[in-house]
C-alpha cells in the first residue's frame, strides 16, 4: 500500500487541498438549480454539491464537505472538471478519472475520493427528478468488464453491495468470467475497490 | 511568527535524549555476546545488569531481577497475556484456596492499546471469558463495573485470573487509579497487570505502592531507542516465555542480548527518573498554555479526557465541524506534527476506539487532535501553534457541511 502522506505533497493535490476551487461560500448567495448530499458524519465524511444548470449544461458549481484531505482535493478537482460539461457527461465521470488527474491516490484513500462523485450524481439525479425525468442517466455510465457475458462494473458494484467479497462469490452472483476468464484481473480490482467502499 | 518545525507527537515516539545518544555512540564498540563467559562478554553483561538496575529504579522495583528486557511494549503485553493463556489452559489452583480450580476470566478495559485489546481478543477466541470494562466521559475506569466483574456471584466467567488496566491512556492522557484497581483485583485473587508505556517518565511509578504483579515499559517513549522494552514481573507472579530458545533472561525471553538497546534504555531510564520533577512541571505549564489558548481563540472546542487526572504532556481536543485528518495535514503543512482520532487517518473506517468509549460520539472522535508535548517543547512552539491553528479550523469549518456548534461544550 502506498503511503497516504506521500501523494499529498504532489503539487496538484497540495494546491487543491490548501486552495480548493469552487467551495461554497455562505456569503456569496449562490443560487443553485440542483443540490445533492451524500455520506454522514457517523462515517466521518459528508459531501454536498450545488449546481447551476443551463441548457442541460453545468454553468457553475459549489460544494462543501466534512471530509479529509483526499475528499477535499478530489472534489475540488472534480468541480473544475465538470464546469461546462453536459449533465450527461458530468454524470459519467469516474472517481478514477479524478484520481488520475491528481496524480493518483493511495488505495486506502479511494473511498474518500468517491464522495464528491456520488454527491454530484445525487445533485443531477435530483434535478432530473424535478424535470420529471427520474433516473434517466442511471446505468448509462456502466462499463462492460466481461465481454463474453456483457457484465458491467455496475453489476459488480451491485453484487458487492449484496455481500460478494471473493471472486467465487462474485462469480456466483454474476456468472462473470465463466466463459473466457479474460476479465478476471480487472474484475478483481473492481471487487476490491467496491468492497472497500461498501465493506463492513 | 516565522515557519518552524514543531513536533507535538511525543506519545507516538520520542527523539533520543542527547545524553542517551552520546552514550549509545560510545557503546557501539561493545559488541560481545553478553552470554559469553570471556572477559568481553562479562563486560557486556555487567553493563546490561547496570541498565536493569536503572530500569528497576524508574519503577520503584527493589529487585532488578524482576525486570526482563523485551523488544518493546507490545511484546511485554503479549508475554503477560500468553502467560495467562498457559495458566488458564493448565488450571491454576488458587493460593488462598477460596476459589480452587481453574481461573480463566480476563478483565481489561475498552481503551487499552491495540496490543492489549488484540491479545485479550485472542484469549476470547480460545474460549476465555474476557471483559472490556467501560470508562466514564473522562476516560476513567468504571469501578462499579470492575467490582461486579470481580465478583463471581454477580457476573459471568467465574473468578478472575487477570486484571489488566493501562496506567495512562496514550490518546487522551487520562490516568487510571492503578493502586485502587490493584487492591480490588488482589482481594479477588486475580493477577494485576498495568501497561505503563505512556506513564513512564511522565508520572512517578512505584510497583510496590501500586501493588501490581506485571508492568509494561517501552523505551522509545522515554527518549531512548526503539526496539527495546521491559516487563516487570513480581517475584510471586508466574511468567512463561513468549519467545523460547536460549537461557537469556532466565529463560523467560530468549534471543541474544540487544546490548545497544539495553544500554540506551538504562541511560534513558536513569535520565527519566532524574528529570521527572522538572519535566512534569515544565511540560504541564506548556500544556495548560496550549489548552487555554485554544479554548480562548477557537469557538466550540471540546477538550477530551480528564481535567486533572491526566498526563502532564497530553492534550486531546475535538473541533466539531472540522475533520481530523484534514486538520492534521493542514498543521503538517505548517510544520506542526500531531495525531488524530479520525477514521481517515487510521486506515480503517472506525474513529478512535478510546474516544468512542468515552461516549463523545463519532462527530467529536473524527474531529479530534492529540497534541503530545515533550522535553524539547518550548513556549515559542506553543505560541506558534496558537497562531497557526485557528485559521486552519476556521477554514475547514467554513467549507464544512457539519455545524461547528455540534453538541460541543468547553
Amino acid at each position: 500500500m502506498s503511503d497516504a502522506f506521500e501523494w499529498l505533497y504532489s503539487d496538484v493535490v497540495k494546491e487543491h487541498f490548501t486552495n480548493p476551487k469552487n467551495v461554497f461560500d455562505p456569503d456569496e448567495k449562490f443560487e443553485a438549480d440542483a443540490e445533492g448530499i451524500v455520506g454522514n458524519i457517523k462515517c466521518g465524511d459528508q459531501m454536498m454539491f450545488l449546481l447551476k444548470i443551463e441548457n442541460e449544461t453545468i454553468k457553475d458549481v459549489r460544494w462543501k464537505t466534512y471530509g479529509c484531505a483526499s475528499a477535499i482535493a478530489s472534489t475540488s478537482m472534480l468541480s473544475e472538471v465538470i464546469k461546462g460539461l453536459s449533465l450527461r457527461e458530468a454524470y459519467g465521470i469516474k472517481p478514477a478519472d479524478i484520481a488520475r488527474r491528481l496524480g493518483g491516490l493511495p488505495e486506502n484513500k479511494i473511498h474518500c475520493s468517491v464522495l464528491g462523485d456520488k454527491a454530484l450524481r445525487a445533485a443531477i439525479d435530483s434535478w432530473l427528478e424535478k424535470q420529471g425525468r427520474k433516473g434517466e442517466f442511471k446505468g448509462e455510465d456502466a462499463v462492460v468488464v466481461c465481454t463474453c457475458l456483457n457484465i458491467t462494473d455496475k453489476d459488480i458494484e451491485e453484487a458487492v453491495k449484496s455481500g460478494a467479497r471473493t471472486w467465487e462469490q462474485l462469480q456466483e452472483a454474476t456468472k462473470i468470467g465463466t466463459v473466457c476468464g479474460g476479465c478476471k484481473g480487472r474484475a478483481e480490482e473492481l471487487l476490491h475497490e467496491f468492497a472497500h467502499i461498501y465493506g463492513d | 511568527m516565522d515557519r518552524r518545525f514543531v513536533y507535538l507527537d511525543y506519545n507516538a515516539t520520542t527523539p533520543l535524549h542527547p545524553e542517551v545518544k552520546a552514550e549509545m555512540i560510545a557503546d557501539l564498540e561493545l559488541y560481545a555476546n553478553a552470554s559469553s563467559m570471556h572477559e568481553a562478554g562479562r563486560r557486556a553483561r555487567a553493563r546490561i545488569e547496570k541498565a536493569r538496575s536503572s530500569v528497576a529504579r524508574l519503577i520503584g522495583a527493589p529487585d532488578p531481577a524482576c525486570v526482563y528486557f523485551t523488544s518493546g511494549g507490545s511484546e511485554s503485553n503479549n508475554t503477560v497475556f500468553g502467560t495467562m493463556y498457559d495458566l488458564g489452559r493448565r488450571g491454576r489452583v488458587d493460593e488462598a484456596k477460596s476459589h480452587a480450580g481453574r481461573r480463566q476470566k480476563i478483565i481489561t478495559t475498552a481503551i487499552e492499546h491495540p496490543c492489549v485489546l488484540n491479545a485479550a481478543r485472542r484469549l476470547a477466541d480460545e474460549g476465555f471469558p474476557v471483559v472490556f470494562l467501560g470508562v466514564d466521559a473522562q476516560g476513567r475506569v468504571d469501578f462499579a463495573e470492575l467490582e461486579r466483574e470481580l465478583d463471581p456471584e454477580r457476573s459471568r466467567g467465574g473468578p478472575a485470573l487477570l486484571v489488566s488496566v493501562m496506567a495512562a491512556n496514550n490518546e487522551i492522557g487520562t490516568l487510571e487509579d492503578i493502586p485502587a484497581i490493584a487492591r480490588l483485583a488482589k482481594a479477588a485473587g486475580a493477577f494485576v497487570h498495568t501497561d505503563a508505556t505512556q506513564a513512564a517518565g511522565k508520572i512517578p511509578i512505584d510497583v510496590e505502592s501500586w501493588g501490581v504483579d506485571y508492568l509494561t515499559l517501552s523505551c522509545h517513549k522515554i527518549y531512548g531507542p526503539k526496539g527495546i522494552g521491559a516487563l516487570y514481573v513480581r517475584k510471586t507472579a508466574p511468567i512463561e516465555p513468549l519467545i523460547r530458545g536460549g537461557h537469556q533472561e532466565k529463560g523467560v525471553r530468549a534471543g541474544t542480548y540487544n546490548n545497544l538497546g539495553i544500554y540506551g534504555f538504562g541511560k534513558a531510564a536513569e535520565l527519566a527518573l532524574a528529570e521527572l520533577p522538572s519535566y512534569a512541571s515544565r511540560v504541564a505549564a506548556l500544556r495548560e498554555r496550549l489548552r487555554a489558548g485554544i479554548v480562548e481563540r477557537i469557538p466550540s472546542v471540546h477538550v477530551n479526557g480528564h481535567p486533572t487526572k491526566v498526563l502532564p504532556n497530553t492534550l486531546n481536543v475535538s473541533f466539531p465541524g472540522a475533520e481530523g485528518e484534514a486538520i492534521l495535514l493542514s498543521l503538517d503543512l505548517e510544520g506542526i506534527e500531531v495525531s488524530t482520532g479520525s477514521a481517515c487517518a487510521s486506515g480503517s473506517l472506525e474513529p478512535s476506539h478510546v474516544l468512542m468509549a468515552t461516549g463523545v460520539g463519532p462527530e467529536l472522535a473524527h474531529g479530534s487532535i492529540r497534541f503530545s508535548l515533550g522535553r524539547d517543547t518550548t513556549e515559542a512552539d506553543i505560541d506558534y501553534v496558537l497562531e497557526r491553528l485557528p485559521p486552519i479550523i476556521a477554514r475547514l469549518r467554513r467549507m464544512s457541511t457539519v455545524p461547528a456548534s455540534l453538541s460541543a461544550t468547553t
